[in-house]
C-alpha cells in the first residue's frame, strides 16, 4: 500500500467526493429519484451561481453574525480560562455548568433567544456564542494544564512572576489546543447563525433557506446547503491561516 | 517513610561536587530542596553563611530534560532568566552574544530548539542557567538522556567552560565514570530513605584529559565507589 503515501493529503478525500458526486448525478439523471425531491449536484452548482447576486444581503447578514458572536465567543472564552486557570474554586464551579449548557438543545433556546431579544441580529448572534463558546474554553482550559511541571518549577527556580509564567510559558504552550478549538468553534458559528436564523427574521440565510423551503424549491435548498458549507470551510482555513503565522515554530517542524 | 535522613554536605567555592547514588533516591529532592521548590520539613540550606531555606532564586538550576520553550529560539531561550529579571529582549540579547560561542552555539542562535540535536540542547539549557547568573549551580543530570557518545563530548566539554567561566557546581548522576571525571568530591549517597554513605576526594590533576579515565589511579577509585554502591 505504499504508492497511497505518496500521494498528496488531499487527493484522496477530493478523489472519494467525486465519486460521490457522480453516483449521486448518474441517479437523477437516471431518473431512478425524481429532480424536484432530490436535484442533481450540476443542478444545484447552476442554481446557485444564478441566486447568489440576489441573496448577497442574506449571506453577508449571516457571515455578519457568525464573525461578531465567534469574535465574542473567542473573548468571552480566554477571559473566562483565564480567569478558571487562575482560580481552582472558580474552575470547580464553572465547570459542570459549562457542560451542561451545551447540553441544552440550541433548537429549543434559539426561539426562546427571538422571544427575550427580538428579531434583530442580538439573538442570532447570542446562538453563536452558545455554540462557539464551548469548544474554545475547554481546548485552551486543557492548554493551559498542559504545561510541563518540570517548566513551572525552572521557571519558579528562577523567581518568575505569576505573569511572566503566563506569558512566556502557559500562554504559548496552550496556542495548539486554542487553535483547535478555534477550528471548531468556526465551523460552528455559521450553523449556529443558521439555526438562530430559522426562528424568524428579516434577513440572513437561515430566514431565506426557511422561505424557499415552504415554496418547495429544493434546488434553493441545496444551493443555501453549498453556500453554508463554503462559508464554514472558508472560516476555517482563515483560522488556520492565522494559526499558520501566530505559531512560526510550527511550520520549521514539518 | 522520609524521602532523605541526615544528609549534610557543603560546596566550597569553585568547586564541582557529585552527589551520585541508586535512581531514585532522592537526589533530585535534595535539588528541589536547595532551589526551594519544594518545602523543607526538616534541616537547613545555607549559603555564604546566610539561612537560604525554602527560598527561591538563590542558585542556577538545570534539569535533565532541557526544557526550552519549543516556540523561541535558541537566542531568546538563553535569555529567559534575564527577560524575567525584566530585562528588554534587546538588551538581554546584547549580553548573551559573548557567549553563544563559548558554549558552541554560535550559528544556532536564531535556530528553533526542536532543529537541534540533543546536546546542542544541552549547551543552549547550560547557557540559560548560567545566565541566571547565580554562583551556584546545581545540574541535575544533565547528561542523562543523551547518547554515550555525545554524552562523553558533553562532559570534556563542560569541563571546559567551566574552567573558563568560574562557577560551583553541584551534580547529580548516577553514573560513576561520569561523576569521577568531573568531580572534585563525590558523595555516595544509599538508596531511600537517602543518607550520605561516604564522602570521596578525587585527586585527579587537572586540566583532566579524556585518557584519564583508562588510568590505574581512575580505575581504582571507580571501583572503590562501585563496590560502595552495591
Amino acid at each position: 500500500m505504499r504508492k497511497w503515501e505518496n500521494i498528496g493529503d488531499k487527493t484522496i478525500p477530493l478523489l472519494f467526493i467525486f465519486i460521490i458526486l457522480v453516483f449521486w448525478q448518474l441517479i437523477v439523471d437516471g431518473g431512478i429519484i425524481a429532480r424536484y425531491i432530490l436535484p442533481s449536484p450540476y443542478d444545484v452548482v447552476v442554481v446557485c451561481i444564478k441566486i447568489i447576486p440576489d441573496i448577497k444581503e442574506h449571506i453577508w447578514t449571516t457571515l455578519q453574525e457568525a464573525l461578531i458572536g465567534l469574535v465574542v465567543a473567542i473573548a468571552l472564552s480566554v477571559i473566562l480560562a483565564v480567569l478558571m486557570d487562575n482560580f481552582t474554586l472558580l474552575k470547580k464551579a464553572i465547570q459542570p455548568l459549562l457542560v451542561v449548557s451545551q447540553t441544552i438543545p440550541v433548537m429549543v433556546l434559539a426561539p426562546l433567544f427571538a422571544m427575550w431579544f427580538g428579531f434583530d441580529m442580538l439573538p442570532k448572534i447570542m446562538v453563536v456564542i452558545l455554540v462557539c463558546f464551548f469548544p474554545i474554553v475547554v481546548n485552551l482550559l486543557e492548554g493551559l494544564n498542559s504545561l510541563d511541571q518540570d517548566l513551572l518549577n525552572l521557571m519558579k527556580s528562577m523567581k518568575a512572576s505569576r505573569w511572566h509564567i503566563f506569558s512566556l510559558a502557559k500562554f504559548p504552550a496552550s496556542l495548539g489546543s486554542f487553535f483547535s478549538g478555534l477550528k471548531i468553534a468556526a465551523t460552528y458559528s455559521i450553523i449556529g447563525a443558521v439555526i438562530g436564523e430559522w426562528m424568524g427574521g428579516k434577513s440572513g440565510l437561515g430566514v431565506y433557506m426557511t422561505r424557499v423551503r415552504q415554496s418547495f424549491a429544493l434546488d434553493k435548498v441545496f444551493a443555501s446547503i453549498l453556500i453554508i458549507i463554503v462559508l464554514s470551510l472558508l472560516l476555517f482555513e482563515i483560522i488556520e491561516l492565522i494559526q499558520y503565522l501566530a505559531m512560526p515554530w510550527r511550520r520549521a517542524i514539518k | 517513610m522520609p524521602i532523605i535522613e541526615d544528609v549534610s554536605f557543603y560546596l566550597d567555592q569553585n568547586e564541582f561536587v557529585t552527589l551520585i547514588g541508586p535512581s531514585g533516591c532522592g537526589k533530585s529532592t535534595i535539588f528541589n530542596m536547595i532551589a526551594g521548590i519544594v518545602p523543607v520539613e526538616e534541616g537547613k540550606v545555607f549559603i555564604d553563611g546566610r539561612d537560604c531555606t525554602g527560598e527561591v532564586g538563590q542558585v542556577s538550576y538545570m534539569y535533565q530534560k532541557d526544557l526550552l520553550l519549543p516556540w523561541k529560539k535558541v537566542i531568546d531561550n538563553t535569555i529567559l532568566p534575564l527577560i524575567i529579571k525584566g530585562e528588554s529582549v534587546r538588551e538581554a540579547r546584547k549580553k548573551v552574544i559573548p557567549y553563544l560561542k563559548l558554549f558552541g552555539l554560535e550559528g544556532f542562535e536564531y535556530k528553533y530548539p526542536f532543529q537541534l540535536s540533543g546536546g546542542m540542547r544541552q549547551r543552549a539549557a547550560l547557557l540559560r542557567t548560567y545566565m541566571f547568573s547565580k554562583d551556584i549551580v546545581l545540574l541535575d543530570e544533565p547528561f542523562g538522556g543523551l547518547d554515550a557518545i555525545t554524552r562523553s563530548k558533553m562532559q570534556s566539554w563542560l569541563l571546559e567552560v567551566i574552567e573558563k567561566v568560574k562557577a560551583s557546581v553541584l551534580f547529580v548522576t548516577h553514573d560513576i565514570e561520569e561523576a569521577i571525571y568531573l568531580s572534585d568530591r563525590i558523595y555516595v549517597l544509599t538508596e531511600r530513605p537517602a543518607r550520605i554513605k561516604e564522602e570521596v576526594a578525587i585527586h585527579l590533576p587537572r586540566p583532566r584529559e579524556r585518557e584519564i579515565v583508562t588510568t590505574t589511579q581512575f580505575n581504582r577509585i571507580k571501583r572503590h565507589i562501585l563496590l560502595n554502591l552495591s
